[in-house]
């Protein structure tokens, strides 16, 4: 990083952006950024890449004024600004199309295109024309094309993104910032967006590509930045590194924990997973024939970056969002559309991705969210009434063995640590009887402590004949936790390991970023038949 | 039968629902704008009722009608800011809010009545209807030629200004939402704050704007109450007609014109019920009448509109077949 910041010292003009040693650390101590530099040159379509958390979003917000960096120093144009809102941003020239859309509506293409910045006539009416006529010059300039009079409720997702574009390129924008620009869009639509990014690179227009996906990266971006748990990889020109490369620097492993276990010895068949398909409201296929099996005693882990079916598939298999196709059934029991508590009969127990929203009721107590699965059984109750005494004892017990850290169980479960909230949600999940668990993302955000007490119990539950399924993004978790493992990519299966001990990340990462698949019945083997 | 509909349905019966409208379409014109902005401003009956005290006590101290209808356009505002500061700043609930407004024009205006009067009067009144005279009272509007076609001249012509102007500030109300700037913004907050802010309109700003006009249609809707409807203030008089705005702004679909038809049905509903019960109906079986076409009118309005919705969905799931094919 020391020869970028010395090369760009020397040639200043040529960057239009200048992000030196940024370090931003948010108040609760996390540090998404550290100490990283992003040089993008006049022209250049400019990848910033790297996997969910790695820092690329937080990066980006600093550079549109939406936040602010703790250290570290912004040049624009050769000149040093302090980018404190938006709308110095783009006083800046520069403009960011976001991932969610900002865009009303019920209003035309026209009316979005000059919102707050509305044509006048006669001082206080809109000059609808002018606003059309702005829309249609700046859709043939730039070969976007848009329909000014249609609502923006009634256009295609493609469109809006045009729209987007527009609206940022009318403000004046000569940097662009897009935000995963194709995650919403089919593939048309891509090959379309494209063509026009690079007609606006040839206009002199700059952009900064956020993506992980690597065709499209090489297919477009001169440079690329690579950014990996909140540090810089460094800057490469885009024709002198290979894929095999770029997946190595994105994914990758700096601390290796390793979990004891022993072999997994597993035995009948308990979830089974057939041919799911799902598309979701935006048209596109999220889930593609997706079928697995997983097994009395073993941990099956599912490995992917985010974003290709993985959170639709656990959405699925506890009823939060309907498949269109496929079957799932749990010991040969049909799962899918029954109601959560039915599933729940069936000894399925969830670990949810979003512990917050999904795993607790924040203002309940630690003990009411402990029995909030079991507040009928009989045990907990005497006639019409909770038998206060026996849930007090049996979350007493919970709280001891799961080493949950409380003043007592009264407390309110929002006021505990990350960490002990999601030993709440586990203390719940694996006491019930289960005999399938879904941990989704198990160990996300929190502490050391937490995480290792979650992976042991995870290991010890699935050695004691429950059938594990870990969804997880954090590479080293699933490689070191799960007994055999499938790689999602693009809402299919890409790949099945059998064993996960002859597994590297150079391997995963090739599967994770969709430069290779395994063959169909390589993959079926999952399936145990 | 044919009797008693020539005995209901007069030429004063006509008359009389422009004068009923009148007062829900200002407050029902508040909650359109203010809907459009995206709050639920639910103490325009406070404010009306609010409004309606100051205005009529200023216009027995000036001695001027128009005095009166100007303070409580001054009142409506002030309370419309007041309860954006309580709202936008200090982020209390809006709906406790409306609610808190509602408890200060019932319980407040009555204790303030006492207490003013008291004070100017020499003693504790509880409404000011006796300080109202004729001569304060809003005045009424001939219009020429108009007033000469028969049956139609009528029932159009001699209505108080500020009725006239509630059927004029239905046009104006529509031009400012859909012709200036300021209505794009205010629709662009309503439905997406995110996109307003992210290209620098500051959604507060615009938010005060639309809760400050709800107050001042408020405001003008009580005025019209204590000194034209009725003469002078007395406790409950505004008698749920700023929730009757709600129901029409909702029946209307949140627009302009149709919200004002729908405020006319109330209209309606409320002339009948006040002739039926002049003609020796029992008022026992007449006063629901207003009340039961307002629970009518909003089972017809969630049954229109489910229908659009619905309509509008397999549209949307038409076209994602015909893109995919």
């Amino acid at each position: 990083m020391a020869e970028a910041r010395a090369a760009a010292e020397n040639s200043v003009e040529e960057y239009v952006v200048q992000m030196k040693g940024i370090t931003k650390v948010y108040p609760n101590g996390i540090a998404a950024n550290q100490d990283v530099d992003l040089f993008v040159k006049k022209g250049e379509i400019h990848a910033l890449m790297g996997e969910n958390g790695a820092g690329k979003s937080t990066l980006m917000k600093m550079l549109f004024g939406l936040e602010q960096p703790t250290s570290g120093e912004i040049i624009i144009n050769g000149e040093k600004v302090n980018l404190t809102s938006p709308t110095v941003a783009i006083s800046k020239g520069i403009g960011m199309v976001h991932q969610h859309f900002m865009l009303v509506p019920s209003l035309t293409v026209a009316e979005n295109m000059v919102l707050g910045i509305v044509p006048k006539k006669s001082g206080i009416f809109i000059d609808y024309k002018k606003a059309v006529e702005i829309t249609k010059e700046y859709s043939q300039r730039f070969n976007l094309h848009v329909e000014p009079d249609a609502k923006v409720m009634d256009i295609p997702v493609g469109m809006k993104q045009k729209v987007e574009i527009l609206k940022a390129l009318v403000r004046g924008a000569k940097i662009l910032i897009l935000d995963e620009p194709t995650a919403v869009l089919t593939t048309q639509e891509t090959t379309e967006l494209f063509k026009e990014l690079i007609h606006l690179k040839e206009q002199g227009y700059t952009i900064i590509f956020i993506s992980h996906k690597l065709n499209e990266i090489m297919e477009i971006t001169d440079r690329l930045t690579i950014l990996r748990g909140g540090k810089s990889m460094g800057v490469h020109n885009t024709r002198d590194v290979t894929k095999e490369e770029i997946s190595r620097l994105m994914v990758g492993r700096d601390v290796v924990l390793s979990v004891q276990k022993d072999v997994a010895k597993p035995t009948d068949t308990v979830l089974k997973v057939r041919d799911m398909e799902y598309v979701n409201e935006w048209g596109k296929k999220m889930l593609d024939k997706v079928s697995f099996s997983v097994r009395k005693g073993e941990i099956l882990g599912i490995a992917g970056v985010e974003g290709n079916g993985q959170k639709e598939l656990v959405d699925m298999l506890f009823n939060l969002n309907t498949p269109n196709a496929g079957t799932a059934t749990v010991n040969g029991e049909n799962i899918l559309g029954l109601p959560q508590r039915k599933i729940r009969e069936k000894g399925v127990s969830l670990v949810p991705e979003d512990r917050m929203v999904f795993g607790i009721a924040g203002d309940g107590t630690i003990e009411e969210n402990l029995i909030s699965d079991r507040c009928g059984s009989k045990d907990l109750n005497r006639g019409p009434l909770f038998n206060m005494n026996a849930i007090h004892d049996s979350c007493k017990k919970l709280i001891e063995d799961y080493l949950i850290l409380c003043k007592s169980g009264k407390q309110k479960v929002k006021m505990l640590s990350g960490g002990n909230i999601q030993k709440v949600v586990v203390a719940r999940e694996f006491s019930n009887d289960p005999v399938l668990i879904i941990a989704d993302q198990p160990t996300r955000g929190i502490d050391v402590g937490a995480t290792e007490f979650i992976r042991k119990k995870l290991v010890e539950l699935s050695r004691s004949g429950i059938a594990v399924l870990l969804i997880s993004a954090d590479l080293s978790e699933v490689m070191e936790l799960s007994d055999s493992l499938i790689v999602m990519y693009g809402g299919k299966i890409a790949a099945y390991f059998e064993d996960t001990r002859e597994l590297n990340d150079e391997i995963m990462g090739e599967y994770m970023l969709g430069l290779k698949r395994q063959p169909e019945e390589q993959v079926r083997r999952v399936c145990h038949e | 039968m044919l009797d008693f509909l020539s005995m209901v349905f007069t030429i004063d019966f006509f008359y009389s629902i422009f004068r009923i409208t009148a007062p829900i379409l200002f407050a029902t014109l508040g909650a359109v704008v203010v809907e459009k902005a995206g709050i639920s401003n639910i103490g325009l009956e406070g404010i009306m009722m609010s409004s309606a005290l100051f205005g009529s006590l200023t216009a027995y101290w000036s001695g001027a009608w128009y005095v009166g209808v100007l303070v409580a356009l001054a009142v409506g505002i002030v309370l419309g800011f007041v309860m954006g500061f309580f709202a936008f700043n200090l982020k209390t609930d809006i709906i406790l809010t409306g609610i808190a407004m509602n408890m200060v024009g019932s319980g407040g205006m009555l204790f303030l009545v006492r207490v003013i009067t008291n004070l100017t009067e020499g003693r504790a009144m509880a409404s000011t209807t006796s300080l109202i005279t004729a001569n304060l009272q809003i005045p009424a509007v001939h219009i020429p030629l108009l007033e000469d076609i028969p049956i139609l001249g009528p029932i159009l012509s001699g209505h108080s200004v500020l009725t006239y102007l509630a059927f004029i500030l239905v046009f104006l109300t529509w031009v400012m939402l859909y012709k200036t700037s300021l209505g794009l913004n205010i629709r662009s907050v309503g439905e997406n704050p995110n996109a307003a802010s992210s290209v620098g309109i500051s959604v507060i700003r615009i938010k005060y704007i639309a809760i400050a006009f709800s107050g001042a249609m408020a405001g003008l809707g009580g005025a019209f109450m204590s000194m034209y409807y009725a003469m002078g203030w007395s406790q409950d008089m505004v008698a749920g007609r700023g929730f009757i705005a709600l129901a029409a702004q909702a029946m209307g679909a949140g627009e302009p014109l149709g919200s004002m038809l729908a405020a006319m049905v109330f209209g309606f509903a409320q002339a009948f019920g006040i002739k039926v019960s002049a003609i020796g109906v029992d008022s026992n079986l007449v006063s629901p009448i207003p009340y039961v076409v307002t629970i009518l009118g909003l089972v017809v309005f969630a049954l229109v509109a489910r229908r659009r919705a619905k309509h509008q969905h397999s549209a949307a799931a038409l076209e994602k077949l015909a893109s995919k094919a």
